[in-house]
């Protein structure tokens, strides 16, 4: 499978071997509960680690997951880019639990690499259409007053692979830029009445310390009611792969905004129109325009089990899981089809049920080999319904790149299989 | 409730709002950070705004730019601008938007030449980011507008021109409207029984055959 994965190729084969399944035909326990003919070795047999003694305290300093599960790991698709310092990663949610995305899992996307900063030489700083332009260095950060807050980052180009149809076998590479974190941080309004905005200053730009001096206009409307800066996730300083020391947290909206590396802070009157908001990150319709400044992220879903890289193993009862978020606001509902979306089933909402945070839901079914055709719609606090991917077309095109929040389809297969299709 | 105490509960009142308006008008200062020095201002405020506000003085020539963008840029990005490999086209792709495979280029997309200055200066060549003077930034800016066929080859771009250049796409872009255009996706009530005929499956991700050389591979930008 290692093989499979480093020379890159995305096959169907490595997929499914990744899940531990070698080729087609799989031969499906029918039942739990029947009855084995021999003592299961795993209760009759005295196991090593029962006898022996394992690692002392000194072993794990910083602790990592067991080694059975070596294969839960962020994934490259390496096609998408040139090289890997500007490229995306992207989170495996087939093998997550609850709400919390792990630090060492949270997707990557970087346009220049992963920059290594030392704390002792970060500085922050605000100037332009302030009464005083301030430097902030960390340690004064975190003298500050702080909050935390559990919400997801969505690369606006998640699913942006999938706008012309069924392209990647795995909800990891379909639905993976997303991750969802505890940030820690300052209130970024603390930071901007500290240095007294004027009264023309209507947009913010933030702009990042690495070398490709990642910048995005913010208008101030948003900075002053949630954003943070965030200098933890999970309990502990930022990785430097999601911008140690310091990271903007802009809550609902398209994750390239969360500044990494976060170094300066300009205030002014109208906004930027940097690469990133003209170049790239601008949704192209089928007209030749293309939309600008499409901050939200619409409400979305995902079956994250069953899913191509979690196969249905046991007939009978099973767990059907998934994720759904929504930059409006919270998760009020989602419903699941395994019938291809003629009809739908109301699935039950795992606390806890956040803002802007992504969240946890499950419906029990039986199963016994038929085929499947499974989705997931998320419908928000708003009223917002997670729209099919035709009617999604229908207005966008195809070309749009980014805010893909269409319907995703799985077809699980008798033998347990499941493979992304598209739907007509 | 007698004269006085009415008078005093007045005055508490009065008293009170003038504080909430003091707070209002004067957020509560920390004293925390210090006041950034115009040299540190001037270090790292070298942002250009998309009507070219910020700007350095300088010049530079299609021709200058030409050689700078041989010795600096083609490798990755191909002698025409084409892009070489997978590395990002420069050029071409002019008029191609409502195409079924759009171009997305500084020729056919980018709406403004004062982002291209911003972006060039900040981050190319990628690798060795921060290297270019504001005059050779200005040339090489000039070369790749010449590339797209948006100045003649005797061209000088300089920060009084600059933000006069006319983009093919400039008028291309619209503000963010999903919630008029997309306003049925609000729906109160979603079907839930027989919602649609049986469903046909019309592509598969297997049959996709999507290999890490595939040029035609969509890309994430
Ligand atoms: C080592 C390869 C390399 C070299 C050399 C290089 N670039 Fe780039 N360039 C890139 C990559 C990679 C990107 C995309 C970066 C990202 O967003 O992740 C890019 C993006 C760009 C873009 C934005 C394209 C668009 O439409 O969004 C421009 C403009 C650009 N480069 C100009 C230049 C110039 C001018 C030079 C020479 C001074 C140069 N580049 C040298 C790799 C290179």
């Amino acid at each position: 499978m290692r093989e499979n994965w480093s020379s890159g190729r995305l096959t169907r084969r490595g997929v499914f071997s990744a899940a531990g399944l070698a080729g087609a035909s799989v031969a499906l326990p029918l039942h739990a509960l029947a009855q084995s003919a021999k003592p299961d070795p795993a209760i009759s047999e005295v196991q090593d680690w029962q006898r022996q003694l394992g690692d002392g305290v000194d072993k794990r300093a910083y602790g990592t997951p067991s080694k059975f599960e070596a294969h839960v790991v962020r994934r490259n698709v390496a096609w998408l880019t040139a090289a890997p310092e500007s490229a995306a990663n992207f989170t495996p949610l087939h093998a997550l639990d609850g709400i919390i995305t792990p630090s060492g899992l949270c997707f990557e996307r970087h346009h220049s690499g992963i920059a290594e900063i030392d704390p002792a030489k970060h500085r922050l700083m605000i100037n332009g259409l302030v009464d005083k332009p301030l430097v902030f260095t960390m340690d004064d950060l975190r003298r500050m007053p702080r909050t935390s807050r559990i919400c997801f980052l969505e690369c606006a180009a998640n699913t942006g692979m999938e706008w012309r149809g069924a392209q990647l076998n795995g909800c990891q590479f379909t639905h993976g830029m997303i991750h969802n974190v505890m940030y820690t941080g300052v209130p970024l309004k603390l930071l901007l009445d500290e240095a007294g905005l004027k009264p023309n200053a209507k947009w913010l730009m933030l702009e990042g310390g690495d070398a490709s001096g990642m910048n995005r206009s913010l208008p101030t409307e948003k900075a002053l009611s949630d954003v943070l800066l965030a200098f933890a996730m999970n309990g502990e300083a930022l990785r430097p792969e999601q911008g140690y020391p310091l990271r903007a947290v802009i809550p609902g909206w398209e994750g390239n905004l969360w500044v990494k590396w976060l170094r300066r802070i300009e205030v002014g009157d109208k906004p930027w129109a940097a690469r990133e908001e003209t170049a790239r990150y601008t949704d192209l319709l089928a007209d030749g325009r293309a939309r600008q400044y499409t901050f939200v992220m619409d409400a979305k879903s995902v079956v994250t089990n069953p899913s191509p890289q979690a196969p249905l193993k046991y007939r009978g009862r099973n767990l059907l899981s998934g994720f759904a978020w929504s930059g409006r606001g919270a998760v009020k509902r989602v419903d699941v089809s395994l019938d291809g979306g003629r009809n739908w089933k109301t699935a039950r909402l795992e606390a806890p049920v956040l803002d802007k945070s992504m969240t946890r839901f499950h419906l029990d079914f039986d199963w016994n080999g038929e085929e499947l055709m499974v989705q997931s719609r998320a419908i928000d606090s708003t009223g917002y319904v997670q729209p099919d991917k035709q009617e999604l077309r229908r207005i966008r095109g195809v070309n749009s790149v980014y805010h893909n929040n269409g319907i995703q389809s799985w077809l699980v297969r008798g033998n347990g299989e499941v493979e992304n299709v598209e739907l007509g | 409730m007698s004269n006085s105490a009415s008078r005093i509960t007045a005055l508490v009142v009065g008293l009170l709002a003038v504080a909430a308006a003091d707070a209002a008008e004067k957020p509560s200062k920390m004293g925390i950070g210090r006041p950034a020095l115009p040299e540190e201002i001037a270090a790292w405020d070298t942002d250009v705004q998309a009507d070219g506000r910020g700007l350095p003085p300088g010049r530079g020539t299609v021709k200058q730019g030409e050689e700078i963008y041989i010795a600096r840029c083609a490798s990755c990005h191909g002698e025409f601008g084409q892009g070489a490999g997978r590395w990002p086209a420069l050029a071409g792709g002019q008029g191609s938007l409502k195409a079924d495979r759009p171009s997305k280029t500084i020729g056919s997309f980018w709406s403004a030449v004062a982002p291209l200055y911003d972006y060039t200066r900040r981050t190319m060549p990628w690798g060795n980011a921060r290297t270019l003077s504001a005059d050779e930034t200005y040339a090489v800016v000039a070369f790749l507008l010449n590339l797209n066929d948006i100045v003649p080859d005797g061209f000088e771009l300089n920060d009084r021109n600059l933000a006069s250049v006319k983009m093919p796409n400039a008028t291309g872009f619209s503000a963010d409207d999903r919630e008029v255009s997309e306003k049925k996706f609000w729906n109160k009530n979603p079907c839930m029984k027989n919602c649609r005929d049986v469903p046909k499956i019309t592509g598969r991700a297997g049959d996709t055959n999507v290999t890490p050389d595939a040029k035609s591979g969509p890309k994430v930008d």
